[in-house]
């Protein structure tokens, strides 16, 4: 087990994608879980001695046009994104994969239907989608959570219909077949894990793109309300104090450029592994 | 010829069910637009006299044919704020967002295409690896963090241009194309490092076959085969994301239009959807989902002049 580890180590040091993606995303994730249990301002507190203050030992990123701390508020709005684009891609691929799987499988007239559905959601870009269904719904969070994930699941499904589609013809399906086993465990035992692997690397793409997509419309002001930051919504509110007070609009521009360059390494360096 | 027909039937249906997703997506939102419309202290019967008036009493179905032949018609309803057409309010808009998206796709396709194939020439070298890191870098800056500092570099360090200084194309429109040109870098930069990366390892991978070996063995040397065999079956796949690729970006200007202040499509949008003023917001989503429809049905006829071999064994 031990050689096993170090093995791994010594493959993800080789690597300089690998290696760049695993230190940037520890960075982020230990913000992430460090600011469930400490931060070190009260993220709403606001203070009004201390109003745009820049980069100091006091406030590692400075303090916002209310006195508050940005790196509480920073970790406090990451863990936002990173939730809302994690519960993004698991609606997307869970439902997406659903999809896909049955309709690439039965085919038919109910494959047809539900094409032309996914064609016509594929005519909104991401972000357009999801702007229609939260003004459906409403603003917040939830609300955004369960937009942007609707609006992941067509590629999700065209991506797992395709594969399903190809595998559907293979040796081991037919013969699986003969020996006489249901269609749903046709589909979950002997086809999806032939397809984890398109899957996963289609689940880290899609997670960056949550990433953007959710900064994007947070930036809009559809995500969390205030006085709760998030990313996107900090940017917004940081924009017109960008010539007097840089760190507080940087800050939290290069969180999210960090977030998503982490998983986008990490994925680079995966598709090297072999 | 068969085949543009059957994609244009397609479109259509296409063109349907979106109408209908979107109609019935409105529909179904609790709230009475006939009491929006009055305000809350209107009388009962005004009401019903409204919503009669505004056809709110007839069955779904029968609304979403009225509502779906006036569009077609170019009548896209009124607003329920400000009662006047909505075609009224978003016509002269949709100019500036086109105008954005299509300078930002012609930004990427001028940079994108001569840098995808200088990379995939020098494949490994010094400047092929710089770049494809920059690429990676550049995915993942959101466009709206990159116009911030665009905004911030170029309009106010280096003033090229004046943040919020939007002058309207009716007015003077090389001052207009002329502020533009900084949204839609910022819009434009990570599409150019996605085709970079596409068209790069799509030229790496056509140079691997059987013609491309041929093609050298025929005397030609590495240029003759890049330019006359290899980039025409490079290209193919590049086209059918470039068709995808200006969807997005009329999804991207609408969050750039916000930063740089540019009175577009994006403000209307944005506050008809926290107005909940449905009509505009109908008309404003059909009329993006048309031009993207179109566009793929562009992309699919061009694609099928590029390369005859598509759509013969359907």
């Amino acid at each position: 087990m031990r050689n096993k580890c170090a093995e791994v180590i010594k493959k993800i040091k080789k690597d300089p994608y690998m290696c760049a993606g695993v230190i940037i995303t520890v960075i982020i994730l230990l913000m992430i879980v460090v600011g469930l249990f400490w931060m070190p301002y009260e993220p709403t507190k606001m203070s009004a001695s201390e109003k745009l203050k820049g980069i100091s030992f006091k406030h590692i990123m400075g303090t916002d046009n209310m006195g508050r701390d940005v790196f509480s508020r920073v970790m406090y709005g990451s863990r936002v994104t990173f939730l809302i684009a994690l519960g993004t891609v698991f609606i997307g691929a869970f439902m997406g994969t659903l999809i896909g799987a049955l309709t690439g499988y039965y085919g038919g007239l109910f494959d047809e239907i539900t094409m032309r559905v996914i064609d016509a959601m594929f005519a909104f870009p991401s972000i357009l989608l999801a702007l229609v269904i939260v003004s459906v719904f409403g603003t917040g969070w939830i609300q955004l959570l369960f937009s942007l994930g609707i609006a992941f699941i067509p590629s999700f499904a065209r991506i797992v219909r395709g594969e399903v589609l190809r595998c559907r013809n293979t040796d081991y399906v037919e013969s699986a077949k003969l020996q006489g086993v249901s269609d749903v465990r046709m589909i979950f035992v002997h086809i999806l894990p032939n397809i984890k692997g398109v899957l996963a690397s289609s689940i880290l793409i899609g997670f960056n793109n949550a990433v953007l997509a959710e900064a994007g419309l947070s930036y809009l002001g559809v995500g969390s309300q205030p006085p709760y930051a998030s990313l996107g919504k900090m940017l917004s509110d940081a924009q017109q104090y960008m010539f007097t007070t840089p760190s507080y609009c940087l800050c939290p521009g290069l969180v999210i450029v960090l977030m998503v360059l982490g998983f986008s390494f990490l994925g680079e360096g995966i598709r090297r592994w072999e | 010829m068969k085949y543009i027909i059957k994609k244009v039937i397609s479109m259509i249906i296409t063109l349907v069910v979106v109408s209908l997703c979107v109609f019935l997506a409105f529909s179904i939102i609790p709230g009475d637009p006939a009491l929006k419309k009055l305000g809350t202290e209107a009388s009962p019967e005004l009401i019903a006299q409204t919503r009669e008036q505004m056809g709110l009493n007839d069955p779904v179905i029968v609304r979403y044919f009225r509502w779906f032949t006036a569009f077609l018609h170019g009548d896209m309803g009124k607003s329920y704020n400000y009662s006047v057409p909505v075609s009224g309010m978003i016509l002269n808009k949709i100019p500036i967002t086109l105008t954005m998206a299509i300078m930002s796709f012609l930004l990427t396709i001028i940079v994108s295409i001569p840098m995808g194939i200088i990379t995939a020439k020098h494949e490994g070298g010094v400047l092929d690896r710089v770049v494809t890191v920059i690429n990676q870098i550049i995915m993942a800056v959101p466009p709206f963090f990159s116009g911030i500092l665009i905004t911030f570099i170029f309009g106010m360090v280096f003033k090229l241009f004046t943040p919020g200084g939007f002058v309207s194309y009716s007015d003077d429109f090389a001052g207009f194309v002329g502020y533009l040109v900084f949204p839609s870098i910022a819009v434009a930069l990570p599409k150019i490092a996605m085709t970079v990366k596409m068209l790069r390892g799509s030229v790496i991978d056509e140079a691997k076959k059987d013609y491309t070996r041929t093609a050298y063995s025929r005397g030609n040397n590495t240029n003759g085969v890049l330019y006359r065999h290899v980039l025409k079956n490079a290209l193919i796949p590049v086209i059918t994301f470039l068709g995808m690729l200006l969807a997005d970006m009329i999804a991207g200007s609408i969050v750039i239009e916000q930063v740089f202040g540019i009175p577009g499509i994006s403000r209307i949008l944005l506050t008809s959807i926290s107005n909940r003023d449905y009509p505009v917001v109908e008309a404003i989503i059909m009329g993006i989902a048309m031009i993207v429809i179109v566009t793929n049905l562009l992309v699919d006829i061009i694609y099928r002049i590029v390369d005859p071999r598509i759509g013969i064994e359907e």
